[in-house]
């Protein structure tokens, strides 16, 4: 699903130039659940971004699905983050004048959904993470879990290939985490890819591949036992 | 611009953000109000100054004279010019397929007037029956001087309708009663009105021949008063008594033998061209007010690109977020400006609806010397809201684009 070579990123501030991704080659089959792990500063969310095509990389190659992802223009990175990608983030990223199920709809909207079927897609998922009765609410009536489904189902609406969580847990308590990581868990046993950014190891632990990242290496890859959440709750 | 998706989509955020909505709507609505208020007000002066042109005829020219400045033929500058019947006489005929109304004016000095116990002075003339015209008055009771009255030397007199009020406080009508000019007594025929209000209102009028004769002015006339036959635009009409004017300043200087370059002898005060004069004042005026009314407008503008900037600022997350869903650059920039196209036309139409009922219902209150029936011609109005909405769209569009432009990593950091 996702191969990347040799990829480099660094970034200019002022005079100096700061190496993050020093050559990182990397693959995800279809289905897997992977938890990218490392200390702040180790390029993680770096490496995250440009799997998102929300950054570019400055050197390797980066294949999504097949297709290589490369000199982009703005409208197919559009296209491609709306096609490919699903983004869940740790401040959730909720546009805070539109209720839960407008903000669900919204890709769908950048896919050119009539309003009508959008809306019941929405709804669909909305209910698949349990906030059907909280459609209409805004986002500041929500409580960070149910905020963060939101913006899970947001996610799915545009039925990506991949998922790409970036500290999905960061901002909330250990229980909500929980639920949060019990609801990705599921969303992966029906096959969809997910990778997931943490510096938790526990939420690591309920991943089923932790790739661990320093000073913009990957320093370790390996399969784990997954725990499943649903047990923690 | 017609995908209703689209529509539902800017409604959903205008009917979210009323403050900035409201704001940015304001500064345009403003802007319009006091552009359409303003050229109203240009309009109504304009309006004001012509109706001040309706006291006499539009087209009126006076002749008077004074005293000589410069020698000539052998005679002393500081001769005093008389004119006489044959001045008026020759030019009458001369001149009679051009001219439209022609009278003479002798002048009353001292014109006390007495009725029972009640006098006042006014300003008491000899005219000629078109002089009704040249004047603009209007009757009010019996009839102007006529031509018998003229031939057979009537002692008839015509006030106005302040004298009317003055010595005849009790009696409502002043029709055949006597009057007395000088001692002598004069039978009232008729009360004029005038639109230049009480100052021309104050004024008697008897047969020319009647005051010639009654108080002894020989064949002597003070004044001349002209108006040319109706020509087909203020520009001919304008050139017509130009050369009216000027031809009886010639002749008069001929038969009177004043140097030509004489310029205090003959005066002629040609309405038309100090109508001319005031009506160049008044596109003066009129571009002034465009312009203050353009700058308001340009400042319109710029506090709608301002807005726009910070509206843009404070939405850059969402644009962020917006664009990690998948809106493609165009599809922002399309909704910046779409909102903001949108809220200005809307705002636009507010301001102007507002001003225009301003000018409707507080304009005819305004009756000012200067200043009436305050209007603006619509399609004018209508053309700034489109100009203001087009400006708009372009002052936001900079702004748009660089939303569009900034990296959606960028943007979903912005806090």
């Amino acid at each position: 699903m996702i191969e990347i070579k040799d990829l480099h990123k660094s970034y200019k501030m002022g005079s100096n130039s700061l190496h993050v991704l020093k050559g990182i080659n990397f693959s995800v089959a279809e289905g897997e659940l992977v938890s990218i792990m490392g200390s702040s500063g180790s390029g993680k969310s770096t490496l995250l971004n440009i799997l998102g095509m929300l950054d570019e990389a400055d050197g390797g190659s980066y294949t999504l699905d097949g297709v290589p992802i490369k000199n982009l223009n703005e409208k197919i990175a559009a296209r491609y983050r709306n096609k490919f990608l699903g983004f869940i983030f740790q401040s959730f990223n909720l546009i805070s004048y539109k209720n839960a199920l407008d903000n669900v709809a919204l890709p769908l909207y950048y896919q050119g959904i009539k309003r009508g079927e959008r809306i019941d897609k929405a709804m669909s998922y909305l209910e698949k993470v349990g906030l059907a009765d909280w459609a209409g609410h805004l986002p500041n009536e929500l409580s960070g879990g149910q905020k963060q489904r939101v913006a899970i189902a947001r996610a799915l609406a545009s039925d990506p290939k991949v998922l790409l969580a970036d500290e999905p847990t960061g901002a909330l308590d250990s229980k909500t985490s929980y639920e949060v990581m019990n609801l990705i868990q599921e969303i992966n046993d029906e096959g969809r890819t997910i990778l997931v950014v943490t510096h938790e190891p526990d939420i690591a632990a309920m991943t089923k591949r932790i790739v661990n990242l320093k000073d913009g290496r990957i320093i370790q890859d390996t399969p784990v036992n997954q725990v499943r959440a649903l047990q923690n709750v | 611009m017609f995908d209703l998706e689209r529509w539902e989509e800017i409604f959903e955020t205008i009917r979210k953000n009323k403050l900035r909505t409201f704001l940015t709507g304001l500064s345009v609505a403003s802007g319009i109000f006091i552009l359409v208020v303003l050229l109203g007000i240009g309009e109504g002066m304009r309006n004001g100054i012509a109706q001040e042109f309706e006291r006499d005829a539009a087209n009126i020219m006076y002749v008077y004279t004074g005293v000589t400045s410069k020698e000539y033929k052998g005679l002393n500058p500081g001769r005093r010019i008389q004119m006489k019947n044959e001045d008026f006489n020759y030019t009458a005929v001369k001149y009679q397929d051009d001219l439209e109304y022609r009278s003479s004016i002798y002048r009353i000095w001292n014109g006390i007037v007495n009725f029972g116990k009640e006098s006042g002075s006014y300003r008491v003339e000899g005219v000629y029956p078109d002089y009704q015209f040249l004047e603009n008055s209007g009757m009010v009771e019996g009839r102007f001087v006529n031509f018998k009255d003229h031939q057979n030397f009537e002692k008839v007199v015509v006030v106005g309708d302040k004298v009317r009020n003055d010595l005849f406080k009790d009696k409502k009508d002043p029709i055949g009663e006597y009057v007395q000019i000088s001692g002598v007594n004069f039978k009232v025929i008729g009360v004029f009105t005038d639109p230049g209000g009480e100052r021309e209102e104050s004024r008697v009028f008897m047969p020319l021949s009647t005051a010639q004769r009654v108080f002894g002015g020989g064949n002597n006339i003070a004044n001349m008063a002209f108006t040319l036959e109706p020509a087909e635009n203020f520009e001919a009409a304008l050139a017509a008594s130009t050369r009216f004017s000027e031809a009886i300043e010639n002749q008069l200087k001929e038969t009177h033998t004043i140097a030509p370059d004489d310029e205090s002898a003959i005066s002629i005060n040609n309405s038309l061209e100090n109508a001319k004069r005031f009506f160049d004042l008044m596109d003066m005026i009129k571009f002034f007010f465009w312009g203050v009314g353009i700058c308001t407008i340009i400042a319109g503008i710029v506090g709608v690109s301002n807005i726009m900037l910070i509206i843009v600022k404070e939405r850059t997350r969402e644009i962020g977020i917006r664009k990690a869903l998948g809106a493609e650059p165009l599809s922002i920039v399309g909704m910046v400006l779409h909102e903001s196209i949108f809220v200005t036309a809307i705002a636009g139409f507010i301001g102007l609806i507002a001003s225009l009922l301003l000018l409707e219902f507080v304009g005819p209150l305004i009756e000012t010397q200067y200043i009436s029936n305050p209007s603006v011609n619509f399609n004018v109005a209508l053309t700034t809201v489109f100009i203001l909405v087009l400006a708009g769209a372009i002052a936001g569009f900079f702004p748009a684009w660089r939303a569009a432009r900034i990296r959606p990593i960028v943007a979903l950091r912005d806090e």
